[in-house]
């Protein structure tokens, strides 16, 4: 039997947890058809989790892409296809990439396996950046180096932890949902590792307490520094991001198995934890940076 | 002074054709190549580490290249040498001070004009007790009392700390900067 997992109109990390839902409901190995036809938007999380979710997938899974012609060119320009067409059956024509040209796209979709990919992605990411968060996030100039090491520690998680490859995406757009349409910086790096919980497990990193989960090892890994290694000089990747976003007013979440964890500034309304979300491997991280206004605004 | 372009040693002893210090992997390749380099120096010798070739550096090539390298020099069986840093930009300062605190490190950075400057995790005495080193030049613990509102054996036990974490060398019983002085 075959499962048809409706994707939202508008997708992204939260409304992302919906087609994790339905999948829960049917066997890991079931055939599934991903109809993403009535979707309208997606975000960098939204399109990279799809491509995650693909790589989970015993089975080949069939992707039916969005039918409005501005929502599919645009996850064409976005590099979405490129991957999807290896990783899904993507039924239907879908457009052939064209120049980015003066998209908000930073940085289309990404593969990231190795160390060499991170240098790739940072050496790309430098020059588009710095325009978008001094022109129209309005910060500061040594705001656009530490969003280069930020994106740098972030995709590294992947290739020191996840034990296979990820993506990333990097996009700036209107912010509507919130901060009334202020423009946003979104960094999504999604892997279908091994995640945060076994991570620390195979370096004995797993806490004392009696309480062991996937919400506990995020919680370890994210906010206390714990890594797998017992090198005393790590963990201070996600301890950078932190104090990137924390500095920028900026959010960052982190889902790994069951649990999400994040970061919430002011502007957003959101719950720091959330428990027995439906399971899904490896990691997925996103990092929103908005737009300054100053305090007379 | 032996002088280190760290922008070289990432391009071509490192192998990578990246302007940008990134990542672990690359961090302990370039710093490897770095202590076979410093591994020729003679006791007592200062090595300039030249950061002028480096784009940005990312918290995982800091901890790898700048704090494993500070911990390996002020190991016990680390070769007896020294370095400065020159060329440090606000490109490479974040992920540097934070690698530096997290560890209880501090290194010299050398200006182009001559002047220097401690970075990292030193306390407010054992940064004016340097800086006292540093504008007189060359200074016995005795010579230092003038500028200096210690009582002899702080002094002195802040000097040998300074000594001990490279951040000052001996000249014969007088302290003295690691770099030029003008």
């Amino acid at each position: 039997m075959t499962a048809v997992i409706a994707v939202p109109s508008s997708l992204d990390d939260h409304t992302f947890e919906s087609v994790l839902d339905q999948l829960a409901s049917h066997p890991a190995d079931a055939k599934v058809i991903i109809d993403a036809r009535h979707s309208t938007f997606a975000t960098p999380y939204g399109l990279t989790a799809l491509l995650t979710l693909a790589q989970t997938r015993p089975e080949k899974a069939e992707f039916l892409p969005p039918e409005n012609p501005d929502t599919v060119s645009y996850w064409a320009r976005a590099g979405f296809f490129r991957y999807a067409e290896e990783l899904f059956d993507v039924r239907g024509h879908v457009p052939r990439p064209r120049s980015a040209g003066e998209s908000d796209v930073l940085l289309e979709v990404t593969p990231v396996t190795k160390s060499d990919d991170v240098h790739g992605v940072v050496e790309r990411i430098q020059e588009r950046a710095a325009s978008i968060l001094l022109n129209k996030l309005h910060l500061e100039s040594r705001a656009t180096m530490g969003f280069a090491m930020t994106l740098s520690e972030a995709c590294q998680n992947i290739v020191e932890h996840a034990g296979r490859g990820g993506w990333v995406m990097v996009q700036a757009y209107n912010y509507r949902r919130r901060l009334g349409g202020r423009y946003v910086v979104v960094i999504a790096v999604c892997d279908a590792g091994v995640g945060f919980r076994s991570s620390l497990e195979s370096g004995q990193r797993r806490s004392l307490s009696d309480r062991w989960d996937d919400a506990v090892a995020l919680e370890a890994a994210v906010v206390n520094g714990v890594s797998r290694y017992g090198d005393p000089g790590r963990g201070q990747g996600l301890k950078g991001i932190r104090g990137y976003v924390h500095r920028w007013e900026g959010k960052f979440s982190v889902r790994s198995g069951t649990a999400r964890i994040a970061l919430i500034p002011s502007w957003e309304d959101d719950v720091p934890r959330r428990e027995n979300l439906a399971y899904f491997p490896g990691a997925q991280l996103q990092i929103i940076i908005p737009e300054k206004v100053s305090a007379a605004a | 002074m032996t002088r280190i372009d760290v922008g070289s040693v990432l391009r071509h002893s490192a192998n990578l054709p990246f302007s940008d210090l990134v990542t672990r992997p690359t961090g302990a390749a370039v710093r490897r190549c770095i202590q076979t380099e410093l591994a020729a120096l003679s006791e007592g010798d200062v090595a300039m580490l030249d950061f002028s070739r480096i784009g940005m550096m990312d918290y995982s090539c800091a901890d790898e290249v700048v704090a494993k390298l500070l911990i390996a020099l002020a190991g016990q069986d680390a070769h007896a040498g020294y370095i400065v840093f020159h060329g440090i930009t606000d490109a490479h300062l974040e992920a540097i001070e934070v690698v530096l605190d997290h560890h209880g490190l501090a290194l010299v950075v050398q200006f182009a004009d001559g002047g220097a400057r401690l970075v990292g995790s030193v306390t407010d005495d054992e940064r004016a007790i340097w800086e006292t080193v540093y504008t007189q030049g060359s200074a016995a613990s005795g010579d230092i009392s003038a500028a200096s509102s210690h009582e002899p054996a702080e002094r002195a036990r802040i000097l040998e700390s300074l000594l001990h974490r490279r951040l000052l060398r001996h000249d014969g019983v007088a302290y003295t900067p690691l770099g030029p002085v003008q």
